[in-house]
């Protein structure tokens, strides 16, 4: 492991406290509701706050570099270390070549030698012939690009980026995004990204933390957090249902009175994720095979692309898609009474 | 338009207005070239604007900091700190005068000091203007500096720091330019409230041509025993305050938003 932060800090009401490990070369993403404390994590790794607690160190060649703790604060410009902010944060009174040169001239770095190494990551993130041009002449796109390229001009240690992409409009967003992937897999340092957009954390990290109110709530790959969400806020931003409850063998008392069927065996406190795609909806109570089948009442119907996204409270509540056309025909509104079921081999149950 | 309200309004700007037309239709026109190419006039002319010039100097240097320190830094006292350093600004400047005086003047609390170990006066010469002037501008130049750092993004000076520009750096490579506009207004507004300084400036400095009169003192003066000079005079500094105001509107304040947006 190569950076080790646990960050201890008091946020008004909120006391952030939160460890971290990534190590050369992983992109971990911290993935949260806005105010969980996710971006007062990144500035205090930034050096651009001060923690109230805990240590926050990185391994350099022959031992590590303590950046807060053991009664240090290294100020972030002493941290070799480059950082992408959310609406870019170009000068405006440079060109965007000065910019990416800015870097490697605080460090010393001669004026001609820093502008030719800012032009070749200019065209390394195809802004060749944006050089010349003002931050204000760019598109959003290329404003986060040349950030990017400033950001790691100096060939830092520690990549922090804070929801790079969320200012974007949705299409630059998806190639920025993949450019973003592509120099984030050739950058060998470690790299923190806060986002509160689960896409961009599954689509750029090799691990997620999740943290909520200041503490972290689940960790591991982007694929485990998106099958096994822990909590009702990861669960809605994957789009699961998310039921607690009580397994034994393949049936699971939910802790708010339902009865689950699950096709995998288990036994004590689990979690159930029940995928909106997977749960069917009927006016009359379906016969047949599927051994979960509930009466619920819709509390909202919202359109989602091609389907129709509808919240069924009772006692097992869920969310359920229903294509457009079967909306329809089912002629629902909110507070009518359905049926609702689920196939036991799709529902997912994974211990708390 | 409610008639409570613009008949009033018609009223201020008649006042505000006739006064400054009086002074056109009473000027000597036929006279002018004459009475400005007088040695005293130029004399004064040219002090005015050198001892202006130089107050906003000696601001800018002083003023600056002050700003950054109110604007940026986290230390304790802040407001205190503002209030003791906009108190020239609704000082009666005669006041500020007599205190410059009790401090500086030859048997002053720091000027007996000078007098004594490098027999040196200040009162009564050039240098006395330009800090009875500096007195009174500086604030105008501290209130808009700190304006202008308070609007501008402080989020640009991280992105500073961590591409590790130390808070020296940041500040000359950074927070400087961007509020250059600010700067540039608030110098130009310092430098036309030194350049009809009049109260300190006769308290402290005194009236002496070629030394210490500048134009506000010279237009006092005149108006005693050469009144069309008076006029004439007045004309000049109305000419300079117009011409400040409109550099101001057009560069500056009208635009100052635009860069940083």
């Amino acid at each position: 492991m190569s950076l080790r932060a646990h960050v201890v800090v008091q946020r008004g009401a909120l006391l952030v406290d939160v460890d971290l490990t990534v190590a050369d070369g992983e992109v971990l993403a911290v993935l949260g509701p806005n105010g969980a404390g996710k971006s007062t994590v990144l500035r205090v790794l930034a050096g651009l706050l001060a923690p109230d607690g805990g240590r926050v160190a990185i391994d350099v060649p022959g031992g590590e570099l303590v950046w807060d703790g053991d009664q240090r604060h290294v100020p972030a410009h002493e941290r070799p270390l480059g950082m992408v902010f959310q609406d870019h944060l170009l000068f405006p009174h440079l060109s965007t070549t000065d910019n990416v040169a800015f870097g490697l001239r605080t460090r010393g770095v001669r004026k001609a030698q820093a502008r030719t190494t800012a032009a070749a990551w200019l065209a390394r993130v195809g802004l060749a012939e944006f050089g010349d041009r003002r931050p204000t002449q760019l598109s959003g796109g290329q404003a986060q690009r040349a950030a990017l390229a400033r950001a790691l001009v100096g060939e830092p240690r520690l990549l922090l980026l804070d929801e790079p992409l969320s200012a974007l409009d949705a299409r630059t967003r998806l190639t920025v995004r993949a450019e973003l992937r592509r120099h984030l897999a050739e950058f060998g340092g470690c790299t923190v990204l806060v986002s509160h957009d689960p896409v961009d954390a599954m689509a750029l990290a090799d691990r997620v933390v999740v943290v909520e109110d200041g503490v972290v709530v689940q960790e591991g790959t982007p694929a485990e957090v998106a099958r096994m969400p822990r909590t009702d806020y990861v669960a809605r931003l994957v789009g699961l249902s998310l039921l607690p409850g009580t397994a034994s063998g393949t049936r699971v008392d939910l802790d708010g009175g339902g009865l689950v069927w699950t096709g995998e065996e288990a036994a004590g406190e689990v979690f159930v994720a029940v995928r909106p795609e997977t749960v069917s909806l009927y006016l009359a109570r379906p016969d047949g095979s599927p051994r979960n089948v509930w009466a619920l009442t819709l509390v909202a119907a919202t359109p989602h692309g091609s389907t129709v996204r509808c919240d069924l409270d009772g006692e097992v509540p869920l969310t359920a898609d229903v294509t457009a056309t079967a909306f329809a025909e089912l002629g629902l509104v909110p507070g009518a009474q359905v049926w609702a079921s689920v196939k036991a081999s799709e529902i997912a149950v994974y211990p708390r | 338009m409610p008639a409570p309200l613009l008949v009033p309004a018609l009223v201020g700007v008649a006042f505000l207005v006739l006064p400054l037309l009086g002074l056109l239709i009473r000027a000597p026109w036929s006279d002018l070239w004459p009475q400005l190419t007088q040695p005293q006039v130029g004399q004064a002319l040219r002090l005015s604007l050198v001892s202006a010039t130089l107050a906003t100097l000696v601001s800018l240097v002083l003023g600056v900091p002050i700003a950054w320190v109110l604007a940026r830094s986290t230390l304790p006292g802040r407001s205190v700190l503002r209030a003791l350093v906009t108190v020239p600004l609704v000082l009666p400047p005669v006041v500020g005068g007599v205190a410059l005086f009790l401090v500086l003047g030859r048997q002053g609390i720091l000027g007996r000091y000078l007098y004594e170990e490098f027999d040196y006066t200040i009162p009564f010469t050039t240098t006395a203007v330009v800090i009875a002037e500096t007195f009174v501008a500086m604030p105008f130049l501290v209130i808009s500096v700190e304006g202008a750092l308070r609007a501008a993004d402080a989020r640009f000076e991280d992105a500073a720091a961590t591409l590790g520009a130390n808070r020296w750096t940041t500040f000359r490579r950074v927070t400087l330019p961007l509020v250059a506009p600010g700067v540039a207004a608030g110098a130009v507004l310092c430098w036309a409230r030194a350049l009809g300084e009049f109260g300190a400036t006769i308290t402290f400095a005194g009236n002496f041509p070629g030394t210490t009169q500048t134009m506000p003192l010279a237009v006092y003066l005149a108006l005693q025993s050469n009144p069309e000079g008076a006029i004439v005079l007045s004309l000049v500094l109305l000419f300079v305050s117009l011409a400040t105001l409109l550099l101001l509107r057009d560069r500056w304040l009208g635009r100052s938003g635009a860069p940083l947006a």
